[in-house]
């Protein structure tokens, strides 16, 4: 047991937030938040809270590395020294190095890159409160983003987490089971579709836990892709004005 | 096989991923894309469906130039016999020296900064765009002109159509109301001369703002008439 | 870089064959040479067709980390040498050998296959630290899976040092590193939406996605990775892990 461990993570039949196995945490999404950018949005899995800014598509540089024929996706995951309950020191590490690339490659999946051959899109992702399923957060706020900046997608990605906790399987781990569970699954699907665009696994499982968690996943991946939509319509429909115009 | 119809009404507002259209009878146009028997929006927009051809009028993204866009520019850098135009593009347009001076030039004699200069700001039109998005504009065109003095704003280019109005009745109204000179460039650049150009930049802005809405030129006829 | 193009290897695997003539689950020739470099604690030199990847190991000793006062410390980095391909630039790594190092890392830990418990030398003062270094010094494709082999066999031939009088003595031991479980990470690349193992250069610039999943003995999965722009789907996934459990278990008996 490590220091602060809780004895158990399921208590008579409920996880110790008192959600059910197959229940996701409330979430927010909110589309254009960051004015000067293109495209912006939040999305949280209640107090894991991540923003997203978009800017392009630009001129990619440096010029040599452009490609004629398509634009080129650049996303940058970080999170804020004071996301988490010990500082973080600012800047990337490995992890956000890491992070930064598979949600690269989740979104480049969707976007039409041949419309704007030579330029490059660069999509920021802040951490500004982590409680696990960061990168999934991310994920959420970035497909946004791109739909609100006019980025043309085949869908939103969108992503969650699933785990396995005290031998129970969990829909979407908060920050005590990611840290205490033996097993956590980030997914993301293009549009709530079977089709995957993320996944990492670590933990140890057999192949029909695998196939279970990946089920369960692809499930509340649909459950976020509406959420998601409807955070682009309300910030359309309502005409929402913000007043330092 | 399977009846071909519309599933969405005119100027509904549609996310990347919805469905507009099953079936094969419908051909996808600006903003949206097939895949297989149904046709997406590929952007965040309004749908526009006109005959069989199911499009979208995209409510944010940057300026793609097209041939015939007339544009607002700014001349960015000098090259011997061209200059570099900044378009608010991702792409960066080549103005050419036989496109925007009508005499010969002869350039050992005369330096091409003498007929625009880095940070001149010019109404040209968009001559051609490669596949790779490579682009020239011209001033050979009776609108074309370089600007000075006035003020300049930039909006989302999706917005431009509004902003003139159904047979350019929406700027018009602007002009008149506030006795200013307005250009408005395709790629998003409006330029504004004249005696109340807050006035103006502020009706321009609430049109961008709320370009989707019904009733905006009411709205703009009461801002106008209140005044600064 | 002049190779055969994307769309030529496509066409062959459309057609089921591949450029090499290998069948899609099929490993190209791997070469095993263990602790011939005598400067590590333990190395492996592993060769899977024309990649080539030396993984050594250096042991230190040093402060455990808080919340694991009597756990030893496993430290894994991958070098994408310059050597190994005009594609690799110096400088600070890449994101893709940070990938490939943190993929491995996890294969290892997840399995518990070093029993870190074991390595503690004074709780809360000091443990051992296990550095494992993977240096790329030849790319023809499937890093991961070479990387990944040779981390693990130079773990199970590594000689922990002897710690005297608050010194390391690298010239004698103390007993072999405990590690009793053979984590293999198995890529299966998806081309023309088809599944492969052990892609070289050429294939891979006709990737579509890809992903890496580790098992251990027992034939259970300990990690996974997906990569690539491409997408893969439930189907895809699930023939995936059978033919990672398949390949690994048949690359585990090479392993002595």
């Amino acid at each position: 047991m490590k220091p602060n461990q809780p004895e158990k993570l399921i208590v008579k039949g409920k996880r110790l937030d008192g959600r059910a196995f197959d229940e996701m945490r409330p979430t927010t999404s909110e589309v254009g938040v960051i004015k000067r950018a293109l495209g912006s949005a939040v999305f949280k899995f209640e107090n894991t809270y991540a923003i997203a800014g978009v800017y392009g598509p630009k001129p990619f540089h440096p010029k040599f590395m452009q490609d004629p024929q398509k634009l080129i996706l650049r996303c940058k995951y970080t999170m804020v020294p004071f996301s988490t309950t010990e500082r973080i020191r600012p800047g990337h590490s490995r992890r956000s190095t890491e992070i930064s690339k598979v949600v690269t490659e989740a979104l480049a999946n969707v976007v039409f890159v041949e419309d704007y051959p030579r330029t490059g899109v660069d999509v920021f992702i802040e951490i500004l409160q982590a409680d696990a399923s960061t990168r999934c957060a991310g994920l959420n706020a970035a497909s946004m983003a791109l739909a609100d900046a006019g980025v043309p997608m085949r869908d939103l990605v969108s992503s969650c987490s699933v785990g396995r906790a005290d031998g129970q399987i969990l829909l979407d781990l908060f920050g005590l089971e990611d840290n205490y569970g033996d097993v956590d699954l980030a997914v993301a699907t293009v549009g709530g579709q079977d089709k995957i665009v993320l996944l990492q696994m670590d933990g140890i499982i057999t192949k029909d836990e695998f196939m279970t968690m990946l089920e369960l996943a692809k499930k509340g991946c649909a459950e976020i892709n509406e959420k998601q939509k409807e955070a682009l319509r309300i910030k359309y429909e309502t005409g929402e004005l913000n007043d330092n115009e | 096989m399977e009846e071909s119809k519309i599933i969405v009404n005119e100027r509904k507002l549609v996310i990347p991923g919805d469905v507009l259209a099953t079936g094969l009878d419908f051909l996808p146009s600006s903003g949206c894309y097939r895949e297989n028997n149904t046709i997406k929006a590929k952007v965040l927009g309004l749908a526009k469906i006109k005959d069989r051809f199911v499009g979208i009028v995209p409510l944010s993204g940057v300026f793609v130039p097209r041939p015939g866009d007339g544009i607002i520019g700014f001349i960015q850098d000098l090259l011997s016999t061209s200059w570099i135009v900044d378009i608010n593009s991702p792409y960066d347009a080549i103005m050419p020296l036989g496109e925007a001076v009508g005499e010969f030039v002869d350039i050992t004699k005369r330096d091409i900064s003498t007929y625009f200069d880095i940070g001149d700001i010019i109404y040209a039109k968009i001559l051609n765009v490669t596949k790779s998005k490579h682009v020239q504009i011209t001033m050979n065109d009776y609108r074309a002109k370089k600007l000075s003095d006035g003020r300049l704003l930039i909006i989302t280019p999706s917005k431009v159509p509004r902003l003139i109005g159904k047979q350019g009745s929406m700027i018009e109204l602007i002009k008149k109301e506030t006795k200013c000179q307005i250009i408005v460039g395709q790629n998003g650049v409006v330029w504004i001369k004249g005696e109340r150009e807050g006035l103006a930049s502020k009706a321009i802005k609430m049109i961008e703002q709320e370009s989707h809405i019904s009733g905006l030129t009411e709205k703009i006829t009461e801002l106008l008439g209140k005044g600064e | 870089m002049i190779m055969n193009s994307e769309n030529y290897i496509k066409k062959l695997i459309e057609e089921d064959l591949r450029i090499d003539k290998r069948a899609f689950d099929e490993f190209r020739k791997i070469d095993i040479k263990v602790n011939e470099i005598t400067s590590a604690e333990g190395s492996a030199r592993v060769r899977i067709g024309n990649t080539h990847i030396l993984a050594g190991i250096k042991m230190a000793v040093g402060t455990p980390f808080p919340d694991t006062p009597a756990e030893g410390i496993l430290i894994v980095n991958a070098e994408f040498a310059p050597i190994a391909s005009p594609t690799f630039e110096p400088g600070p790594p890449s994101e893709s050998s940070i990938e490939m190092a943190r993929v491995i890392d996890r294969g290892i830990r997840e399995s518990h296959c070093i029993d870190l418990d074991k390595l503690c030398i004074i709780e809360k003062e000091k443990v051992w630290i296990i550095n494992v270094d993977i240096h790329v010094l030849d790319h023809d494709g499937n890093l991961i899976d070479a990387g990944g082999l040779a981390a693990i066999i130079a773990l199970l031939n590594t000689q922990i040092p002897k710690y005297e009088n608050e010194k390391i003595d690298y010239k004698q031991h103390s007993g072999k590193l405990p590690v009793v479980d053979i984590p293999v990470p198995i890529t299966i690349y998806k081309i023309a939406n088809k599944l492969l193992v052990d892609t070289n250069v050429e294939e891979e610039n006709a990737l579509d996605a890809r992903i890496t999943i580790c098992t251990n003995k027992a034939g259970n999965i300990c990690a996974m990775q997906k990569g690539g722009v491409g997408h893969l789907t439930t189907e895809e996934l699930e023939k995936a892990v059978d033919l990672s459990i398949k390949k690994g278990n048949e690359i585990r008996s090479l392993i002595k």
